[in-house]
Formats: structure tokens, C-alpha cells, sequence
């Protein structure tokens, strides 16, 4: 394993990793909308996990009350509404916009991968600091949040509180 | 001294054997310990809050309820009964009784619909049961930091309004799996109805937090031992700081505890399985022990809510809201009894008691309100979570925080003011806009009908004196 010492924690990491990745691959693969959205929905579970042991502990809470617990569930209620059943298979004709798409999809894994994978070969495992441990609980957040970042903070609340105006208007025309 | 002794024997201090062989285990197996700790005892209650419901709710309506299994009435006359037990009568009160519902229904056939999607119709009753008891993992039950709770961690309260949003799964996903359309109603108003009283929920939260600057559901117990309201002088530093005795933590409280209700789908908020409208809701197709598997983690949670609000707002583990230990520093005439009541009202061992106490407690107030409250209308369901809730758990969010900064700036007596004369300004501006709307639209409770078809003019009966009649 290079200079990584493999350790429960990067076990721990590596289990939740590879299960979130087979989630991802579900949402894909499944024909049924409700089992693609079951399966975004434990992806982002997991997702949350992959944040704690990185000790990113706030930043997995929210993802969980956000996506798992918030907005997943309007997902399923959605698809509950307009109640869509198993895909009916269809017959597909020979169509060169699927083999453009494949391409596409391997070149920008290449690209990507061109970025990621060198400086996962030369990664060194360091002990954190437990000063640093900290970085992500919500006093550190809560903190860089009021301070450095305060305009782009208050700028997306205001954002927010645009889209919340603007789809009452939307629905409700007559108030 | 005997009180000494009496304090020495029940005491439950860290540097007893057990809290050191624990500590010494291996950080995994401590964590089994404390899991295994709180999820046993919340799984043993189930069965002794469903009796105490029967009971109760028909007491309330003057019914007799479950009292007769566990009963045996020995025979007097026959032979094979030990003469000491003859005539005998042995009562349990019907404390079996769901354990023998649960035979009934672990014995009974289990029907799956032909329709139905099997992943998720089997899946979700498990999905139900999971939040009920991973709910208390940050929740401390007892004096002890080395048994409770489950992790200590940062972000305890955020964890707590986390796991609660995932509660709505086992329900939509019965309800959709089913294929059934009644069970896919109830599945969507649940989610519509968790969605909307989380909001109020963690509004409500949001105000213990604040006042206590911590996320931490143990800095939120311990924030609960200071004096009232922080003031420092004579009847006040006596009694501690329980935030349900702050107005604000009030305010918090009864917010949380109507919400609590809805989140567990309790009357009157029992839209998702509402019989008269939905046969069974999201459970109608479910039978056997699935079935029971959702009314087990409906009563968990509604124990560990109980928990929760008791950690929260109720002073945890405490029985009575005074502070025996500051008193014991300040009449040291009477320091032993002091310290005895002190040891008595919460660091002995029968700390984890008073927090079941409470949690029951809050238990019987769900069950009271089902006995006295009609189910609600789903608009009304609707505006009293969104119109009524949400806006008062936000206007008690904007008094909090006027507390902190007046308390911090200026003392805690004119935190107190603030919090008044802002909540006073708050109610005049609830009345105010009232009465616009009041103006603005028409009132419907008693308006004028024409009627197309005059009813006959009833006919004026004349009285007459009988004695007249008769001469």
C-alpha cells in the first residue's frame, strides 16, 4: 500500500467509501425510479459517514439533515406523486450520440483522474494535530462563517430567500 | 454518622471499580456497553408503556382495560393445588398482556400482497425501528460519563434533529411498497407532516442552544445546575436554572413537546393512519410481526422523545429543581442534610430512575392528550404547524437572543426585562396583525341565509288558565 499504513480508521473510510460508490452505481442502474432514489439516499448517508471520519463532523450532520433527511425525502414524495412504475423496456435504435457520450465520460475520468491520481501516489499519512482535529466542528465553522466569510454568507442567505419568495409567487398567484 | 454512610452506600462516584475496569476495556467494547446500556432498558420499556397506555386511556374513559391476564385464582377444592395455595389469588394487573399480544402476533400468519414491492415492503418496518433507537446516542441518562451517553460528541443536538428527519423513511417507504392507495396516502402526509414540524422542532431547539452556547446535550444539563435565570441573590441561587422554568425555554418546551407528537405520528396528529379515512394508513397491508415491529418503534420513540424533552428542558436526571449542594456550601448548620438531599436528588444511584420518571411522565401527558383531543383536519394540521408553531418558536428564537445580548451587556435582571418588554412587544404585534386580517377578511362563523323557501310561520299557542278553561 505505498507509504500509507493501513489503519482501522482508513479501513472504516475505505468500507463506507467503496459501499457509497455502489450506491452511486445503483442510482444509475436501477430502472425503478423509487430504487434509484433509495439508493441516492443511502449514498448520501454514507456520504455523511465519509465526512466523520474525516472529521468533518459538522459538515456530515448537515449533510444528513439537508439531503437525507430533507430534501431525499421530497425526492420520494415527488416520485410518489406521479407514481411512476417500473421502466418499460425500449427498444433502442443505433444512435451515435450514445457512443459520443461513453467518450466524453472516459475523457474527463482521464482529466480527472490526471489531477487526483499523482498526489495520491506521493500521499504521506499524518498524524493531525489535535489542534487541527478540530477544524470541523461547529465552533471552527460557526466561526469562519461570522468572520472571513460573512458577505458570501448573508449573499446566499438572501439568495435562498429569493427562491423561497419567488416560488410562493409561483404557486400561489393570489395570495 | 449514619446519613455518612447511608450517602457513602448509594453514591455512585467515578473512582468506584466499575467506572475503572470500564474505562480500561477496549474504546469498541466501551461503546457496546453504553449502546447495549441505553437501547435494552428502551426496548424492555415498550411492552410496560403499551400496558400503562391501555390502562390509562381507559381509565380516562371509564373503561376497566387489560387487567386480567398473569391473573391465576387457585382452585379451593381440588387436590392438586398445595393447601397453602388454595383460594389463593395471584395478580398481575394485565402486565402480560403485550406479551401476549406479541405472541398473538408473532404466531399469526403473515400475509405478504401479491402487488407488493418485496425489498421495500420488508425493508421498511426495520427502517422504522432504527431511528427510535439510535435517537438517544447523545443523550446523558445519568451521572456517570463513562456509561452515558452513547458519544459525547460536538454536535449532539444537530445529531438528535438528524436522526428525527430519517423517522419519515419506514413510513413512506410502507406506505409506497404496499400498493395500496390508502397506505400511499398516509405514506405522503406523514412526510408532508415530519417535514413541516421538524422546522418548528429545530426552531425550538435552536433557543435552548443558544442559551446555552453549547451543541452539547451534557453542557446542556449542566447549564440547567446554575441559579435561576443566573441571579444571584437569595431565593434564586436556591432553585436550579431547569430551562423549562426560563419564560423562553417555556415557550421552547411547549413548542417541542406538540412537535415531538407529531414526529411520532401520536394522536391527535395521526393523520398518516387516521382509520376513518385511511383503513390502517401506511400499515394497512402489514401483518404478523411486521406490524408490530412499527408500533414497537412508535413507542420507543415515544419514550426516547421523552428522554430528549427531559434532558432538554427538564433538568435531566435532577428530581427537584433545587440546589442542595450550593445550599450545603451556604447553611453550613445543616451541611449533612444538605448534602444527603443533595446525593438523594440526583448523584446516586437512583438518577437513571428519575430520568425514566420523567420520561414516563412525558408519556402520559402523549397519552392524555390522545384521551382529551380530537384528531386534527389536515389543513389544520397544516397551519398549526406552519401559521401557529413555526412563527412562535422564531419570535421565541428573537426574545433568546435579546436575553444573551441584555444579560451579557448589562445584568441578568435586565435580561429579564428585555425578555418581558420584547415578548410584550411581540404579543402586541401578533394582536395587531390579527386584527388587520381580522378587518380584511369576512367573517364566516355567522353570516346571514336567505332561504328561497320560507319554513310555514308557526302558529302562537294561546295559554289559558286551566280553572278559566274549565268554568
Amino acid at each position: 500500500m505505498g507509504g500509507v499504513t493501513v489503519t482501522p480508521e482508513l479501513l472504516l473510510f475505505g468500507g463506507v467509501a467503496g459501499a457509497a460508490a455502489l450506491c452511486a452505481v445503483g442510482v444509475v442502474a436501477f430502472n425503478n425510479a423509487i430504487r434509484s432514489a433509495l439508493c441516492l439516499v443511502v449514498n448520501f448517508f454514507l456520504l455523511a459517514f465519509l465526512y466523520f471520519t474525516l472529521n468533518a463532523e459538522m459538515m456530515g450532520i448537515t449533510q444528513v439533515v439537508v439531503y437525507t433527511g430533507a430534501i431525499m425525502v421530497l425526492f420520494l414524495f415527488v416520485i410518489m406523486l406521479l407514481n411512476l412504475g417500473g421502466l418499460k423496456l425500449v427498444t433502442e435504435k443505433f444512435d451515435y450520440k450514445r457512443y459520443a457520450g461513453i467518450l466524453l465520460g472516459c475523457g474527463l475520468f482521464v482529466v480527472l483522474g490526471s489531477q487526483i491520481l499523482p498526489s495520491l501516489a506521493t500521499i504521506q499519512a499524518r498524524q493531525l494535530s489535535p489542534d487541527l482535529a478540530k477544524f470541523g466542528g461547529p465552533e471552527a465553522i460557526g466561526r469562519t462563517l461570522f468572520t472571513s466569510y460573512v458577505y458570501p454568507f448573508e449573499a446566499v442567505s438572501v439568495l435562498l430567500l429569493v427562491g423561497i419568495v419567488g416560488s410562493i409567487l409561483l404557486a400561489k398567484r393570489r395570495l | 454518622m449514619a446519613g455518612a454512610t447511608l450517602r457513602k452506600a448509594i453514591q455512585v462516584n467515578s473512582n468506584l471499580q466499575m467506572a475503572d475496569f470500564i474505562q480500561h476495556l477496549h474504546p469498541a467494547l466501551q461503546a457496546l456497553i453504553r449502546v447495549v446500556l441505553f437501547v435494552m432498558p428502551s426496548l424492555m420499556l415498550v411492552p410496560g408503556i403499551i400496558w400503562w397506555e391501555r390502562r390509562l386511556l381507559s381509565w380516562m374513559q371509564d373503561r376497566i382495560g387489560p387487567n386480567r391476564v398473569g391473573n391465576i385464582t387457585f382452585s379451593r377444592t381440588s387436590r392438586f393445588v398445595p393447601s397453602f395455595l388454595q383460594g389463593k389469588k395471584f395478580r398481575l394487573f394485565g402486565l402480560l398482556q403485550p406479551i401476549a399480544d406479541g405472541m398473538k402476533l408473532f404466531f399469526k400468519e403473515d400475509i405478504t400482497p401479491s402487488a407488493v414491492d418485496k425489498v421495500i415492503y420488508f425493508v421498511a418496518p426495520a427502517l422504522a425501528l432504527f431511528p427510535a433507537f439510535a435517537l438517544g446516542g447523545t443523550i446523558p441518562w445519568g451521572p456517570y460519563g463513562f456509561l452515558t451517553p452513547v458519544a459525547d460528541v460536538n454536535i449532539g443536538v444537530l445529531y438528535i434533529m438528524a436522526i428525527s428527519s430519517l423517522g419519515v423513511y419506514g413510513i413512506v417507504l410502507a406506505g409506497y411498497a404496499s400498493d395500496n392507495k390508502f397506505s400511499l396516502m398516509g405514506g405522503l402526509r406523514s412526510s408532508a407532516q415530519l417535514i413541516s414540524y421538524e422546522l418548528a422542532m429545530g426552531m425550538s431547539v435552536a433557543c435552548i442552544v443558544m442559551a446555552t452556547g453549547s451543541l452539547k446535550p451534557s453542557d446542556m444539563v449542566t447549564a440547567q445546575r446554575g441559579a435561576l435565570w443566573g441571579l444571584d441573590f437569595a431565593p434564586f441561587t436556591w432553585i436550579e436554572n431547569w430551562n423549562i422554568l426560563t419564560p423562553y425555554g417555556l415557550v421552547a418546551a411547549i413548542v417541542f413537546g406538540v412537535c415531538m407528537i407529531a414526529e411520532t405520528n401520536r394522536p391527535p396528529f395521526d393523520l398518516p393512519e387516521a382509520e376513518n379515512e385511511l383503513v390502517a394508513g401506511y400499515h394497512t397491508e402489514y401483518s404478523s410481526m411486521k406490524f408490530a415491529v412499527f408500533f414497537m418503534g412508535e413507542y420507543a420513540a415515544m419514550f426516547v422523545y421523552g428522554v430528549i424533552l427531559c434532558t432538554l428542558f427538564i433538568g435531566s436526571w435532577h428530581l427537584l429543581p433545587i440546589r442542595f449542594a450550593f445550599m450545603a456550601k451556604q447553611y453550613p448548620a445543616f451541611g449533612d442534610v444538605w448534602n444527603m438531599l443533595d446525593t438523594l436528588n440526583g448523584s446516586s444511584i437512583l438518577a437513571p430512575v428519575f430520568v425514566v420518571l420523567k420520561a414516563v411522565a412525558v408519556v402520559t401527558t402523549y397519552i392524555w392528550v390522545r384521551a382529551t383531543l380530537p384528531r386534527l383536519r389536515y389543513d389544520q394540521l397544516m397551519s398549526l404547524g406552519w401559521k401557529s408553531l413555526l412563527p412562535l418558536a422564531v419570535a421565541n428564537l428573537v426574545v433568546v437572543a435579546i436575553w444573551i445580548v441584555a444579560s451579557r451587556v448589562a445584568s441578568p435582571i435586565m435580561g429579564l426585562a428585555a425578555v418581558a418588554v420584547s415578548g410584550a412587544i411581540l404579543y402586541a404585534l401578533y394582536k395587531a396583525i390579527n386584527k388587520i386580517n381580522v378587518h380584511e377578511r369576512p367573517n364566516f362563523a355567522s353570516r346571514e341565509v336567505l332561504m328561497v323557501d320560507e319554513p310555514p310561520q308557526t302558529r302562537e299557542v294561546e295559554l289559558v288558565e286551566p280553572a278559566a278553561a274549565a268554568s
